[in-house]
């Protein structure tokens, strides 16, 4: 206990009250940050994150637009609305970052991610990986014998099922691009 | 048009094109094409600092007493690192600063050459923007928009990394009004809807209070003449941050009072009772809050802030309005105004009678002494002895700068300079330094505690070599006092490494570098020694030897609310006593 009796808890000692008070009202949000592509501007994005302690599930960037110097960031992040709207207005403050849009509160987005899956196998499991690969419209991108790569594309949680369904069938390594996203419509 | 010249040419150039009058800076072998520039003409002038921290700082006092951008110029390497502390004073409390770098040359980077270090790289998460300038023809361009970056919006320091290969090549040199406006223009005008909606407000609030910030200040004077109007035509109170003192005066009737950890009783008990709480250019700091569950409970809360990322990051507010404060504040009056200036007149008097009985608690009482000198008689003392002079104020960090803080008062902005963000012990003598090279005719002191002063006393030499007659008036007490204070109070009286240990003798000293000390330390004796030293022509340091002991009251001790204020050693002593039994 503390000489002045202070209310137990990361805040003790200190001014800053620690304890999460809304912890368990965490969001994913998919926002779409297109900045001035010049040196160091992916770092600048991503030193916010980790500086200031954010989220980051997925990243992807990409140049969008040679002539005009831009590139696209596809960030998914989660936190409560609170932070969230924090993260935007953080970022947005960034001097080479030129617009901040929150593609899952700005209506509906089409999100897509490519993955590529090295399965080893022989006989029925061979066949049977090349069967579900065929359900999830996987294309075989390389072939040997005693393996196949498969190159998948879809939302995330898609990738993810291939994913967990080719383990038992010799999944011996994967490559993930991370999200890429679109408002859907004009 | 746009003329060739090499890139170390450009860089003077720029300056001159940018206004820039005085520049500080350190020279080494990065940056020595541009230091052959610096030597060959008369416009600006270079302050040679002993240390590249006490270069940014001054820099920052200059650009705080002025409104204007202090700018630096510092080798690679060393010379960079040295003064991320100073751009990170001056990234937490909004200082609009231009730092120039040397960098190994383009065709060396990445090959850890000698004295090469990642500069953007370190200095990224500690200012505004950075820039590494690859090309000549880009550099002109990129020095006048560091400018632009660092005076527009919320104010901020940019950093410039100059490789020593583009200083030597030639290029085109641009002037300001030769570019394209630039794009990075945030939000000046607030939104008018939500302006109207605040006015609404202030007409009916029962129980309203400003609550004020350094965006005021870095606004311009014109953001602090309006809060003036609005404050005294509308008759509401002003509190201020630690920023923001000086934007409202504090000798003008409606001021309560600095808020805050340690301010007035009745500026924090006035935050926890409003009913309208205006948050003009303040962003809500933990040293203001204090608890967040807790923070004025029952008010609603308006917030003027240039920065998005500012409002609700702390607190929710409830009229959010993103702007300029002068622009927003200009534009809540002519609301105001054209709606008849009504307030709610009745409502408003009772609150006044409240505040009243919360001043008459006379918060910042502490027991005098006739033997020893205590560091709030001190400031009082110096207080009544500076009235009347052009006065400007930098601290250091901790007890002597609450007490400064609560016993100096300042009626215009600009001229307060102290590390509040940040909280950067070693700020306050290069800080006047910058501050006396923008204002020599003016009486220039920095209130100081013995730690803190040490951490950059060598820009001492600094001060004889250009003859700045700053005051560094140390309140003694052979400890760090707040440090001291906390241990006391938090952490059972064990005080870990908080005393002085080894002092130097200030008054050798001073005469070691060539400038005039005196010591102090019978109460009888303060005023003429305090009177010598604004009196003496040239740079003094007066150690003021004072209670050892003292602790700064009032105090929100962390993590209580604005209505738990300790007052005094009485509030303390039954919780310590108890504790200690647990404890020690």
């Amino acid at each position: 206990m503390s000489a002045l009796n202070l209310q137990q808890g990361a805040s003790s000692h200190s001014a800053y009250d620690l304890r999460d008070p809304h912890a368990d009202r965490e969001e994913s949000h998919t926002l779409a940050v297109l900045v001035e592509n010049e040196p160091g501007v992916l770092a600048r994005v991503i030193g916010l994150f980790s500086g200031r302690g954010y989220n980051i599930d997925s990243l992807t960037v990409a140049e969008v637009d040679h002539t005009g110097h831009r590139s696209r960031i596809t960030v998914v992040t989660r936190g409560t609305p609170e932070v969230i709207v924090q993260i935007k207005a953080q970022l947005g403050r960034i001097v080479p970052v030129h617009e901040v849009h929150d593609l899952t509160a700005e209506g509906a987005a089409v999100e897509r991610e490519l993955g590529l899956f090295k399965v080893r196998g022989n006989g029925d499991k061979r066949v049977e990986a090349l069967r579900i690969a065929e359900i999830f419209r996987a294309n075989v991108v390389d072939s040997t014998l005693e393996s196949f790569v498969f190159e998948v594309v879809g939302t995330p949680s898609k990738l993810d099922a291939f994913a967990d369904l080719m383990r038992p069938l010799g999944l011996m390594d994967l490559a993930r691009t991370g999200v890429a996203a679109l408002s859907r419509g004009t | 048009m746009s003329r060739e010249m090499t890139g170390a040419r450009m860089v003077v150039e720029a300056l001159r094109d940018q206004g820039v009058d005085t520049v500080f800076g350190y020279p080494g072998g990065a940056v020595l094409p541009i230091y052959d520039e610096i030597f060959q003409q008369n416009d600006i002038t270079h302050v040679l600092v002993r240390h590249e921290q006490g270069a940014v700082h001054m820099a920052e006092g200059y650009a705080r007493a002025t409104g204007k951008p202090g700018v630096v110029l510092v080798t690679s390497g060393p010379g960079a690192t040295n003064a991320v502390t100073g751009l990170t004073d001056a990234l937490l409390d909004s200082i609009p600063i231009v730092v120039l770098s040397g960098q190994v040359p383009t065709f060396m980077i990445g090959t850890d050459g000698f004295q090469e270090a990642d500069t953007v790289g370190i200095t990224r998460p500690c200012t505004k923007h950075n820039w590494l300038v690859k090309d000549t023809n880009k550099l002109a361009e990129t020095i006048h928009k560091g400018f632009h970056v660092a005076t527009t919006g919320r104010p901020g320091p940019v950093l410039i990394d100059i490789p020593k290969d583009v200083q030597f090549a030639t290029g085109q040199y641009f002037s300001p009004d030769e570019l394209a406006s630039d794009r990075y223009q945030p939000i000046r005008k607030g939104d008018i809807q939500a302006i109207t909606r605040l006015v609404e407000l202030i007409e009916q609030a029962e129980r309203p209070v400003l609550y004020t910030g350094g965006g005021v200040i870095n606004s311009g004077p014109h953001a602090s003449a309006l809060l003036r109007e609005l404050a005294d035509t509308a008759g509401f109170p002003v509190t201020s941050t630690l920023m923001g003192l000086g934007a409202y005066p504090a000798s003008a009737p409606n001021w309560i009072g600095m808020l805050g950890m340690h301010g007035l009783y009745e500026a924090n008990l006035a935050m926890h009772g409003c009913d309208l709480m205006i948050n003009i250019g303040a962003r809500f700091d933990d040293r203001i809050t204090g608890r967040i569950a807790d923070f004025s409970p029952n008010s609603i809360k308006a917030h003027i802030d240039i920065d998005p990322s500012s409002i609700n990051k702390v607190i929710q507010v409830d009229i959010p309005i993103l702007g300029d404060v002068g622009e927003v504040l200009k534009d809540v009056l002519d609301v105001w105004k054209s709606r008849g200036s009504k307030t709610n007149k009745a409502a408003l008097g009772k609150w006044w009678e409240q505040i009243e009985g919360w001043k008459a608690k006379n918060c910042l009482f502490y027991r005098n002494s006739e033997t020893i000198i205590k560091p709030q008689y001190a400031l009082q003392r110096l207080e009544a002895l500076t009235k009347g002079h052009d006065r400007y104020i930098t601290t250091e960090v901790g007890q002597h700068q609450m007490w400064a803080a609560q016993f100096l008062h300042f009626d215009e902005p600009n001229r307060w300079m102290t590390s509040g963000g940040l909280g950067t012990m070693g700020y306050g003598l290069p800080a006047s330094l910058g501050v006396q090279m923008a204002h020599p005719e003016a009486l220039v002191i920095n209130v100081a505690g013995d730690a803190s002063w040490l951490m950059n006393m060598q820009e001492m030499g600094t001060a004889v070599q250009f003859r700045l007659p700053v005051k560094q008036f140390i309140l003694n007490n052979e400890r760090l006092g707040m440090v001291r204070q906390w241990q006391q109070l938090l952490h059972g009286e064990r005080y870990s490494q908080s005393w002085s240990d080894s002092l130097p003798d200030f008054v050798k000293l001073a005469e070691a570098f060539g400038c005039k000390g005196a010591q102090v330390r019978d109460p009888r004796d303060l005023d003429a020694a305090i009177q010598e030293m604004i009196a003496y022509d040239g740079p003094y340091i007066l150690d003021v030897l004072v209670e050892k002991h003292e602790n700064c009251f009032p105090m929100i001790p962390s993590g209580k609310p604005h209505n738990e204020m300790l007052l005094g050693e009485a509030d303390t002593q039954g919780a310590i006593k108890a504790d200690g039994a647990v404890l020690v």
